[in-house]
């Protein structure tokens, strides 16, 4: 059925082959490595990896976000709707962002502007994108404020962001981005600032509002949980790579890749203790690689219980397992 | 608080000198009376020509506070808008205005308002002009400083997301998080512009007389010293509690834009 959706609607977003490196005193960071992959239409696609693989660089390479002159994407194609976003002007690409490609982040606590009320900040949004009115752009951010569940819209509009809680500030991010009808909107680790039940409630609402607005998302985030709960896609990145991709049930049930193996057994099972004594808690041992000084062969060489020699040496390609799954594995390279 | 008063007092001063100035400034001299010390008639004196000192320091006022205001604001405006454009766009841009900056800052501002005196000629609109031009640098270095850490804020990287353009970020999102260092600034650059307009009336490129100026009436009284003390005092005085009322004002207005030490919500 995954399949045949696809097939439908087609490719929403479309990135092939991206690469994107930083130049700084101490050498090339290669940031993003050869990333390829694609988001349809109404799917939620996760990446997950840890800190420093190369997870927020990707969504910020597709928002043509890169810090320049110090960043710079060096290759690859990223396509919405068949058209190279990395190709168009500046100018035509600022008509896109927030408009067809939102973005929200990680840091709901400083990502709105302490100087003015909510309400104004979702109409000038309203206004740069949609040309409407002062009063009906007020009308329509009130509107986005109920959306996203804020209780009295009419009287929280008119406050400014140190009168609400994180997770309200959150919902506020949510309505900005969602204020104009986006196509995609990429959320870099939304919840990570927030309480445990305050993120339920945000994943929740995401969820029920992509369906209400028909949009895509991309999830960028290093909570295995969330990704379980909502994603339809996984991709594992580490050190800049793509290592394995899957629907969600193949990533969590059957997962290829040692270090997508590593990840779900590090994820501390609730009541394990007390069936099974106190025992430590799993790790990877050692730590994600410089990216100024990548192994030559397999970037999770170092920490891999499962290495060989050829992986000490050799680049290892992606491996398709099935037409959905892909690891980038040497044990799977013969088969 | 009492810089606030004391800058209030003379803004009131100046806009009702014609009411407030027991004499006219210009026109009741009378040589019978000159050089008087104060007295109940002429509470700050009379000077060489027989003018009330008091009224001419009320009268004065205005001109202090015009050039104070008027050139600041243009420094303001210079300043804003040159350190806001290189902070945010950087590049070679930001070189030449930091170069420019730098030049700025290295001429004295009055020998830089000196030149350009000379070359324009004596005259009211001439100071604001020279004093408008010469004193943007603070402001405009401070600015980008302050672009520099603001544009690396989450929210500015938000509406950048967002598809705003550079100017709408620079001046809906940058600009009103900075203008509190800004509007020190001004209090202290317009202190400044006072006293050079002083200075430069002292020297007789200012102000031209008869038209009542602290610095010019400073200047005159240099004669009279020894013999008549209150001509040159009374002036001095004015423009002492002029700038200590702008420079308080300016530290009042930092300690109330710090959320850290002001105490409103």
């Amino acid at each position: 059925m995954e399949k045949s959706n696809m097939d439908d609607h087609g490719n929403l977003l479309d990135v092939q082959g991206l690469k994107t490196y930083f130049h700084t005193f101490d050498g090339i960071a290669r940031a993003v490595d050869d990333v390829s992959f694609d988001l349809n239409k109404g799917e939620t696609l996760g990446i997950v990896g840890e800190s420093g693989s190369g997870k927020s660089v990707t969504a910020l390479s597709i928002m043509r976000l890169i810090p320049e002159p110090l960043g710079k994407i060096v290759h690859g194609r990223v396509l919405l709707n068949g058209n190279d976003l990395l190709k168009i002007p500046m100018n035509d690409m600022r008509d896109i962002m927030g408009n067809r490609i939102s973005m929200i982040f990680q840091e709901p606590m400083t990502s709105l502007n302490p100087l003015f009320t909510v309400g104004d900040q979702i109409s000038e949004m309203v206004i740069r994108h949609m040309n409407l009115s002062k009063k009906e752009s007020w009308n329509r951010s009130v509107e986005m404020l109920e959306k996203v569940q804020i209780p009295s819209p009419e009287k929280r509009a008119h406050d400014y962001p140190h009168q609400l809680s994180g997770g309200m500030r959150q919902r506020v991010m949510i309505a900005m981005a969602l204020s104009c009808n986006p196509e995609i909107l990429i959320a870099d680790e939304p919840t990570t600032a927030l309480d445990v039940t305050i993120q339920a409630q945000v994943i929740d609402l995401m969820m029920q509002l992509k369906d209400d607005f028909d949009a895509s998302i991309l999830m960028i985030t290093h909570d295995l949980a969330v990704i379980a709960e909502i994603a339809q896609r996984v991709i594992v990145m580490y050190a800049g790579r793509i290592v394995e991709q899957g629907d969600v049930y193949t990533i969590f049930e059957n997962p290829m890749h040692p270090y997508t193996r590593a990840l779900l057994k590090s994820i501390p099972k609730l009541g394990n203790r007390s069936t099974s004594g106190r025992e430590p808690l799993h790790v990877i041992k050692g730590v994600v690689p410089s990216l100024y000084h990548l192994p030559a062969g397999c970037s999770f060489y170092p920490r891999c219980s499962e290495a060989m020699d050829i992986c000490r040496t050799d680049p290892i390609k992606m491996v398709a397992l099935d037409p959905t799954h892909r690891v980038r594995c040497a044990h799977y390279a013969t088969h | 608080m009492v810089g606030f008063c004391i800058t209030l007092l003379v803004i009131f001063m100046a806009i009702f000198a014609p009411v407030l100035a027991p004499y006219h400034p210009v026109d009741d001299a009378d040589l019978m009376v000159a050089e008087e010390a104060p007295s109940r008639a002429f509470w700050f004196g009379t000077d060489s020509q027989g003018r009330d000192i008091l009224s001419r320091i009320i009268f004065g006022a205005r001109i202090s506070l015009l050039v104070g205001l008027v050139s600041q604001l243009l420094n303001s405006v210079i300043g804003i808008v040159l350190g806001l454009t290189a902070g945010f766009l950087g590049k070679w841009w930001d070189d030449l205005v930091m170069g420019l900056t730098n030049i700025m800052m290295s001429i004295p501002s009055l020998v830089f308002a000196l030149a350009i005196m000379a070359l324009l000629g004596p005259g009211l609109i001439n100071v604001l002009l020279a004093l408008g031009f010469t004193n943007w640098s603070y402001t405009c270095r401070i600015t980008r400083s302050q672009v520099l850490s603001t544009r690396e804020l989450n929210y500015v990287k938000a509406a950048e997301a967002l598809g705003y353009g550079k100017i709408r970020i620079m001046f809906t999102q940058v600009l009103p998080n900075i203008i509190g260092p800004i509007l020190v600034i001004a209090t202290l650059g317009a202190a400044g512009a006072i006293l050079i307009e002083a200075a430069l009336s002292f020297l007789g490129l200012g102000t031209q007389p008869p038209t009542p100026s602290w610095g010019g009436m400073l200047a005159t009284a240099r004669e009279q010293l020894f013999s008549a003390p209150w001509i040159s005092i009374f002036p001095g005085l004015a423009i002492f509690i002029t700038v200590l009322g702008l420079n308080l004002s300016g530290d009042g207005l930092r300690d109330f834009l710090d959320p850290r030490t002001s105490r409103r919500q």
